[in-house]
Formats: C-alpha cells, sequence, structure tokens
C-alpha cells in the first residue's frame, strides 16, 4: 500500500523586488563587464580600412566603463538598501563570526556537501555556507573590482578629476599602472570563479534542499517543500 | 674669493650670448613648462636678478644615460645655458677636475652653501655588504649620497635608477640596490623618471625650480606633475588606431606598415607616465612609437620585472613558472569546473540512492 506523501508547501517572502531587480541588473553588468574586459586586456582581429570608419574599440570601452557605473551605483544602493530593507537584506554584509551556533551551521552544511549529512536545515535566508561565501567571494571581489576600476578609469579622466581623488591612490599601492592592470584582471577570474559556484549552487540547492532558491530570486517568495522542522 | 655668484643673465652674456636670444630662451622655456606668454618676462626677471644655484650632481649604480639625455637638451640648450645657469659645481663625469681635487670641491660647495644647495642624484646606492658594490672616492656611494643629502635644499632623482631602482634593483637584485628615498627619508625629492628621462624634461624641471624658486607640483608618487600627468597613451598619435581597433600583429604585417597601434605587440604606453608622445626625443624628432617600437614604460616603477616588453598581459612570477592572469584564472576556473561537474554527478548519484530509499 503506498501512502500519500504530504508535501504542504508553506512560503515566505525573503527578497523584497529592488533587492531582486539589483541581482539581475548586477547579473547583466557582470557578464558585460567580463566580456568587454576580457577584449580590452586581448583585443579583437584588427579591423581593416580607414580608423575613422571605426570605433570598435571605443565602444567596448565604452559598454565596459558603462557597466562599470551600473554595477557601482547598483551596489551603492544595495549597501542602502541593507538599512532600509528586510531582515534578509543584511545577511550579505552583516556575517555573524562571532557566533558559535553560526559556525556549528557552517559545519553542517559543510558535511552536507561533502555527502556526509543525510538532510540539510531549513534557511528562510541563506544557509550560513552560503552567507559566508556570498560575503568572501562576492562583497569582497566587487568591492576590489569597484576600486581597482575606478583607479583605472581615473587614468582616463585625468589627474584632478574626482575618480583621481577619491581613488587615485590606489594606483601607487598596487605598485604602479600594469600592477593595477593586472590585480582587476585577477578579479575578473576571481568573480568568474564565484559566478560558476554561486549557479552550481543554487541549481542544487534547488533541486535537493528543502527549499527554493532560483524562483525565490525571481519572485521573492521561499517555497518550502517539508512541514518537518529544522 | 668672490662671494656674489653671477646671475644667470650675465653668465650668459658673458657667453656671448645676445640679449635678443636670450628673451627668446625666456619664451621657449615657459612655453616648455606649459607657462602662457606672461610668464617669459617673469622668466627674464628671474635670470637677471637671481644668483646661480648651486648643483652637486652624484652618480650612483647608473649607467649615465641621464647625463647622456641632459647633455643633449635642445630647448634650453645645455652647452650654452643649463651649465651656465646652474653651477654645476661637483658632477664627476662632467668636470674637469678629478680624484682628490674634484672630492675637494664637494665638501667646498657643501661647506659653503649649507642648505642652499640642490642635489642630484643620478643612480642609487646599493645597501648589500654595507654598500661595498658602489665606491666613490674610496668610499661607499651610500655615504656620499647621504653626507650630501644633510645639507641639501632639495634632492632630485634623476631616472629611474634614482627614482624607482630600475635595472640593478630589478629581480634578484644582488646588490640590494634601492631608490634614494628609501635612504634620503627628510628632504623633498623630486623624481623625474625615464631610461634616460627626456632632456627637455630635465632642464624644464631644473628650470623651474631655479625660476619660482620652489619644487615644482608634484604628484603622488613624487613627479612633477606638468610632465608627468598623462600616459604616452592619453595623446599617442596613433590613439585613434587604438579607438578605432587596428592593432599591428606582427611586426612584419600590412599593420605594422601602415602604423597601426602597438597596443597587441606589448606597448606599455596605456600604463606609463610620461611626456615622449607630446615633448619627443631629440628636439622633437621621434619618439620609440613614431619609430615602430612599442613604449616599454621605462619611466615606470619596475618595469624590468612585468615579463616580456611585447606582451601586453602582465607575466606574474610569483606562480614558479611565468604566466599571465588569463592563464591563471582559465587554470584555477577550468578546476572549479571539474570540481563542480564531479560534485554534481555526485550529488545526482546519491540524489538517485536517497530517492530508493523512500520508495
Amino acid at each position: 500500500m503506498e501512502t500519500i506523501k504530504q508535501r504542504k508547501q508553506t512560503a515566505v517572502y525573503v527578497y523584497e523586488a529592488p533587492l531582486r531587480l539589483w541581482h539581475w541588473v548586477t547579473v547583466f553588468s557582470i557578464i558585460t563587464l567580463c566580456i568587454t574586459g576580457y577584449f580590452i586586456g586581448s583585443p579583437l582581429p584588427t579591423m581593416p580600412g580607414e580608423a575613422s570608419d571605426h570605433f570598435l574599440m571605443g565602444y567596448i570601452r565604452f559598454a565596459h566603463f558603462t557597466a562599470g557605473y551600473i554595477v557601482a551605483v547598483g551596489f551603492l544602493g544595495r549597501i542602502y538598501w541593507a538599512f532600509v530593507g528586510n531582515s534578509h537584506a543584511r545577511e550579505l554584509f552583516l556575517v555573524p563570526i562571532f557566533s558559535g551556533k553560526w559556525w556549528k551551521e557552517v559545519g553542517h552544511e559543510i558535511r552536507w556537501y561533502l555527502f556526509l549529512e543525510k538532510t540539510p536545515k531549513k534557511y528562510i535566508g541563506h544557509n550560513p555556507l552560503g552567507q559566508l561565501s556570498m560575503f568572501c567571494f562576492f562583497v569582497v571581489g566587487i568591492t576590489f573590482m569597484i576600486i581597482t576600476g575606478f583607479a583605472l578609469y581615473a587614468e582616463g579622466l585625468g589627474r584632478g578629476s574626482w575618480a583621481d581623488t577619491l581613488f587615485g591612490w590606489v594606483v601607487p599601492l598596487m605598485g604602479q599602472s600594469q600592477d593595477l592592470h593586472t590585480w582587476h584582471h585577477l578579479g575578473m577570474w576571481y568573480l568568474i570563479i564565484f559566478v560558476m559556484m554561486h549557479v552550481y549552487v543554487a541549481i542544487r540547492e534547488d533541486i535537493m534542499s528543502r527549499q527554493s532558491l532560483i524562483s525565490t530570486m525571481i519572485g521573492g517568495w521561499r517555497m518550502f517543500k517539508d512541514d518537518k522542522p529544522d | 674669493m668672490p662671494q656674489s655668484i653671477e646671475t644667470f643673465y650675465e653668465v650668459m652674456r658673458r657667453q656671448g650670448i645676445t640679449r635678443r636670444s636670450f628673451l627668446k630662451y625666456c619664451s621657449l622655456t615657459a612655453a616648455a613648462l606649459g607657462l602662457g606668454p606672461a610668464f617669459a618676462p617673469r622668466i627674464a626677471h628671474a635670470m637677471e636678478t637671481k644668483e646661480r644655484t648651486p648643483v652637486i650632481w652624484v652618480h650612483g649604480l647608473e649607467c649615465t644615460c641621464c647625463s647622456e639625455s641632459f647633455i643633449r637638451s635642445a630647448h634650453p640648450l645645455v652647452k650654452d645655458v643649463v651649465l651656465s645657469m646652474i653651477s654645476l659645481d661637483y658632477d664627476d663625469t662632467l668636470m674637469a677636475a678629478a680624484g682628490h681635487h674634484a672630492e675637494a670641491a664637494l665638501e667646498e660647495t657643501i661647506q659653503k652653501y649649507k642648505g642652499k644647495y640642490i642635489l642630484a642624484v643620478e643612480g642609487n646606492p646599493p645597501l648589500n655588504e654595507d654598500g661595498m658594490f658602489c665606491i666613490v672616492g674610496g668610499k661607499p656611494f651610500l655615504d656620499q649620497l647621504k653626507h650630501a643629502a644633510k645639507d641639501a635644499a632639495a634632492v632630485i632623482a634623476w631616472g629611474s635608477c634614482a627614482s624607482w631602482g630600475c635595472v640593478q634593483a630589478a629581480r634578484p637584485n644582488p646588490t640590494q640596490a634601492v631608490p634614494i628615498h628609501k635612504v634620503i627619508t627628510d628632504k623633498p625629492i623630486i623624481k623625474v623618471p625615464g631610461c634616460p628621462p627626456i632632456a627637455e624634461v630635465m632642464t624644464g624641471v631644473i628650470t623651474y625650480m631655479l625660476t619660482f624658486g620652489r619644487l615644482p607640483e608634484l604628484d603622488r608618487q613624487g613627479r612633477p606633475k606638468m610632465f608627468y600627468s598623462q600616459r604616452i597613451h592619453d595623446k599617442c598619435y596613433r590613439r585613434p588606431h587604438f579607438d578605432a581597433g587596428q592593432f599591428v600583429e606582427h611586426w612584419d604585417d600590412e599593420s605594422a606598415r601602415k602604423g597601426y597601434c602597438l597596443y597587441k605587440v606589448g606597448c606599455k604606453g596605456p600604463t606609463t607616465y610620461n611626456a615622449c608622445s607630446t615633448v619627443r626625443w631629440n628636439e622633437g624628432t621621434s619618439f620609440p612609437i613614431q619609430a615602430g617600437h612599442g613604449c616599454i614604460g621605462c619611466s615606470e616603477d619596475g618595469f624590468w620585472d612585468k615579463g616580456s616588453f611585447y606582451d601586453r598581459l602582465t607575466n606574474i612570477p610569483q606562480f614558479g613558472i611565468e604566466k599571465n592572469a588569463d592563464e591563471i584564472g582559465m587554470a584555477v576556473a577550468g578546476g572549479v569546473g571539474a570540481a563542480v561537474a564531479a560534485h554534481a554527478a555526485v550529488s545526482a548519484i546519491k540524489r538517485a540512492q536517497h530517492k530508493g530509499d523512500q520508495e
């Protein structure tokens, strides 16, 4: 005899609209930044004809700078939202590293990823391991890219420009302009690795954990797949 | 001994320079310094009234390319003007005296013009073995440098050696050569980097200091803003080809003959702060990019240690075998990709097993 499985889904509203909008705007901006950034470092094959007929590098760089501005303004907006949004909007920035319980759950989550735990825990927001890696990869990575990016942009704007005043100090900090370029380039790969893991983990958790993930970042609602306690 | 020194103007007249030529020189210098025409009379006035500034020019570990460049300055002409403008009291490569006489001249200048002379440093001191890798007058150059710097009004770091360290400080730097700001910490230092610096930049910096009696405005790294505020790339005459996406791919291709941008063959113009693309070299005749070779970034810190002069992306030596950011990034991303695929496969198997358990 087959018992009828009880799969009552409960739902919580987690990600508010501005936060979701920010997420997807940042997604498309980072894709644009990686592609254009790669082609700034290693340009496409040479263009034929007169220089006045083309503006390829100009357009690529324009797209890069525009997307960079969008990411930077978006990130500032995201920080603002951490103050005015719901409690989940703060998870990205406030990692409870002084909480023993939280670290214990990080350990639990690591064991779950090493296939040593049979069932994962339920979380309304990020799971502790997710929260930790979001901070280390995304918050640190994007902050580094915004600062080094605008320091590079300041080189074009020139001495005394707003970007030079705010970020010009980064150039001697890294050594010289060439080193800054290299660090910014490595930063791109850091973010690409973040995106790879982020997408994989989101899909995997969506299938294997006890709550929804991908649809949550679209609609905002976290669905739970069972009624069992945490 | 005559205590009052001649003014610049007196020296120039004594050397047979007409007043007309003198005024022409003043307006050319004003233009070279990026000053308006109103400044030409001010320069003339300063030169007519001011005493010459004593300069001590010392040489550490170096190749003398800075001196070679300096003596080829066209505006102002070094032969007639600069060696008279400044009172070059000690410069072991240019002065007639040698040996004990030369060292005596150095001592005399230091004693006589305490706190008033400019110390120009070409090359840099090695610190290893107590400075024994560079001996001047029987003593380590390090000692001479510290001694001469003690009573200097200001210090000019000529070239990339004095400013950054240059080739003798390149990895592995066996003599522990260091830029002079590591040794002289209590004096204002004007860095005039380049290997060598442009002659007109060198004389321009000196003229500015003599004319206005103060240091030129310096940027964060201590370089005069008037010559080091822009990258070669910002004012390069090949820049339209860069913006259009027209690049030299090989040294013998059609693009090279057409004079396209040298970015892809490793030109360091976009990361190099210098005045080559505006002032140019040899009386404004040419500069490396105009001659068809990319900039090697000789006025930038540590330019010897950034991999090949012909690669766009910098090698990162920390990874043993030198790799650039893309090679490292792709390797790590490949590793993460493989890990993700393996983890996904195990997850799928586990899930299938788990499903079996439930049913």
